[in-house]
């Protein structure tokens, strides 16, 4: 993975807390991002991964803590305005449009990008024509690099589980993210079905040079896609840094494997 | 047989956008609307016009707007009569007030007046879904029941309740018979329906069903709930106005509140769901279900009784007639959710493919 460019911090998140109630997602948590890496969090099972991924793109709000996102400070993030900034996310669970084509699902991604006006679009006429054109392009163009080409027209509720996966990503790419957020890609994937993934993942993070925040559970997959690691354990960060250094942190060792007492 | 598209390929992405991108189906409209305009009113007597036709149009434009709402944007409503009276007598008001007006200019901004009241009774679905939304909007029904009736402003201090108004004049075109008050409703229904169909397939319709379908990946990809559910609102009210408007001034001629009460609302909804929700079609399939289901029930049950040698009595004909609406809601919603429309769908995936299906 050396050899490639890093860029400055792009997203820097400091002293992060969150709790629902009396439970502690997350306990004072900072780490940052650079650009252009590939940065995995991982944690066993109720570590606050998925919660910190909602944070970062404003679905929860931290009652402390601050977003640092090229420079800038969000101190209330929303998911608006975490999309119009540049943040693209999949889900665990699939959460595609059921009742809408692959197509359909894909140009939704650009609707930040579509301006035309609703009396425009009524009688699709001018620039929401025009619009609709330009921006089925560039899904086309997703549609081609994600090789989902013959499934455009198929409703997305019929498509297998891997498929929807990708779609899912396809969506996510169509709004043309600076950082992509991975909430768990690989999840139930065959090894085939992961080799793809992992492909895609590499091939967004150097061809258009998207940084990646991704969380996994296969620590194969992890520690050859990512540059950085963050290692949560019940809300709490223990470790940080490249995937050799984390693999040789004894904390991360005892959360994962247990301590010997 | 002639329904299939082997040789037909498509070589820029506008021809693939187009409507109806499959020319059968582009042929297949536009012979139903020329034969709508031309064929029809040779075939068909005053009483067909009055009782099935022109409600039928009128319906499917209410239809088209509860789905809007109910089917693409997933917002339940039971508030849809009251939209179509908010339309009726807003319409009413500004042209009785203003000299002047043209009618159909009443009728748009009777929709406008019917979008703005939408909007503002839409505004609990920020907040609740579901159930709770549709006890939400069953108060903008209660409420413009009420206003209509006991407020004499809106009914411009008629002593009887009752408004009424003169046959409608269209830049020198009188709409008095019934041929003209179908031309009428077809041209505005023909012009509905392409705009609604336009919306759908666009950003507009995409937001709406994102939000429909999962509102958390919507808001993610920054799709603003506030602003697709209330445009949903906005518009379905809008179409529901405009249908309002003409059922009072085209189809009635005078009404009173209670041409747009509770069972107005509930009649829209099954249609939607009985014809289709989340489809055009499904509108016109629900409206044209609604109004012909009782015609033929009063037709047909006295004759099956005397058949059987039984006397079937008005009453028992409508009482059976909501008996049959309620089981075909039932069956419907367990079977096939998407209803009438979808049937069709699928018969033309059939239809496509055969005679060999694979």
């Amino acid at each position: 993975m050396s050899g490639r460019k890093f860029g400055e911090v792009i997203l820097d998140l400091k002293n992060i807390s969150l709790s629902f109630g009396g439970v502690k997602a997350l306990q004072d948590i900072s780490f940052d991002v650079l650009e252009h890496e590939v940065r995995a969090i991982i944690g066993p099972n109720g570590a606050g991964k998925s919660s910190m991924l909602n944070v970062i793109n404003g679905v929860y709000r931290p009652q402390q803590g601050e977003i640092i996102l090229r420079g800038e400070h969000f101190a209330n993030m929303n998911s608006y305005m975490a999309a119009k900034a540049g943040l693209a996310r999949t889900f665990q669970n699939i959460a595609l449009f059921k009742g809408m084509s692959v197509l359909d699902n894909i140009m939704t991604g650009r609707n930040l990008k579509m301006k035309a006006n609703m009396l425009q679009q009524a009688f699709w006429f001018g620039p929401a024509q025009r619009e609709e054109l330009e921006h089925r392009l560039k899904v086309e163009e997703i549609i081609d690099f994600l090789e989902i080409q013959h499934i455009r027209k198929t409703p997305v509720g019929r498509l297998p589980y891997g498929l929807q996966k990708r779609v899912d990503l396809a969506r996510a790419l169509a709004m043309e993210p600076q950082i992509l957020l991975l909430d768990e890609p690989m999840a139930g994937m065959n090894v085939e079905e992961k080799q793809d993934m992992c492909r895609f993942i590499l091939d967004v993070n150097d061809q258009f040079g998207t940084t990646v925040v991704l969380i996994e559970h296969d620590m194969g997959v992890v520690m050859d896609i990512s540059d950085r690691v963050v290692v949560l354990d019940y809300g709490k960060k223990i470790g940080d840094g490249t995937p050799d250094e984390v693999r040789a942190n004894p904390d991360v060792i005892s959360a994962y494997l247990g301590a010997s007492h | 047989m002639f329904y299939r598209e082997n040789g037909q390929f498509k070589t820029s992405y506008q021809a693939d956008q187009q409507l109806f991108s499959i020319p059968q189906d582009r042929w297949a409209i536009l012979a139903i609307i020329a034969f709508a305009f031309f064929g029809v009113p040779l075939l068909v007597d005053e009483y067909l016009f009055r009782a099935i036709l022109i409600p039928f149009l009128i319906l499917s434009l209410a239809a088209l707007g509860v789905n809007i709402l109910v089917g693409y944007c997933g917002q339940i409503t039971l508030g849809a009569g009251a939209s179509m009276a908010v339309g009726a007598y807003a319409a009413y008001n500004f042209l009785i007030r203003i000299s002047g007006m043209p009618a159909l200019g009443a009728i748009l901004l009777g929709g406008l007046v019917a979008a703005a009241a939408g909007i503002v009774f839409g505004a609990p679905s920020l907040r609740v879904r579901g159930l709770y939304l549709a006890v939400a909007t069953l108060a903008a029904q209660f409420f413009w029941d009420w206003a209509f009736l006991r407020i004499k402003w809106f009914t411009n201090n008629a002593s009887s309740g009752s408004v009424s108004v003169a046959d409608i004049n269209l830049m020198g075109w009188t709409i008095s018979s019934p041929v003209d008050k179908y031309y009428f409703c077809l041209g505005v229904l023909v012009v509905f329906s392409l705009m609604a169909k336009n919306l759908v397939r666009g950003n507009m319709g995409r937001q709406w069903m994102a939000i429909r379908d999962m509102d958390v990946a919507a808001t993610v990809i920054g799709i603003r709930p506030m602003y697709a559910k209330l445009t949903a609102f906005a518009v379905s009210s809008f179409y529901l106005g405009v249908a309002g408007a003409l059922w009072g001034m085209i189809n009635l001629g005078s009404w009173e509140p209670a041409a747009f009460s509770i069972d107005r609302s509930f009649s829209l909804l099954f249609m939607v769901i009985i014809g289709g929700m989340g489809a055009i079609s499904g509108s016109f399939f629900g409206a044209a279900f609604i109004v012909i289901l009782p015609i033929f029930l009063n037709q047909m049950l006295p004759l099956l009784g005397g058949l059987l040698g039984l006397e079937v009595s008005i009453a028992l004909v409508s009482h059976v007639e909501i008996m049959v609406f309620g089981a075909l809601i039932i069956f419907f919603l367990i079977v096939e959710p998407h209803g009438i429309a979808r049937l069709w769908a699928t018969g033309r995936e059939k239809m496509r493919l055969w005679p060999f299906p694979h």
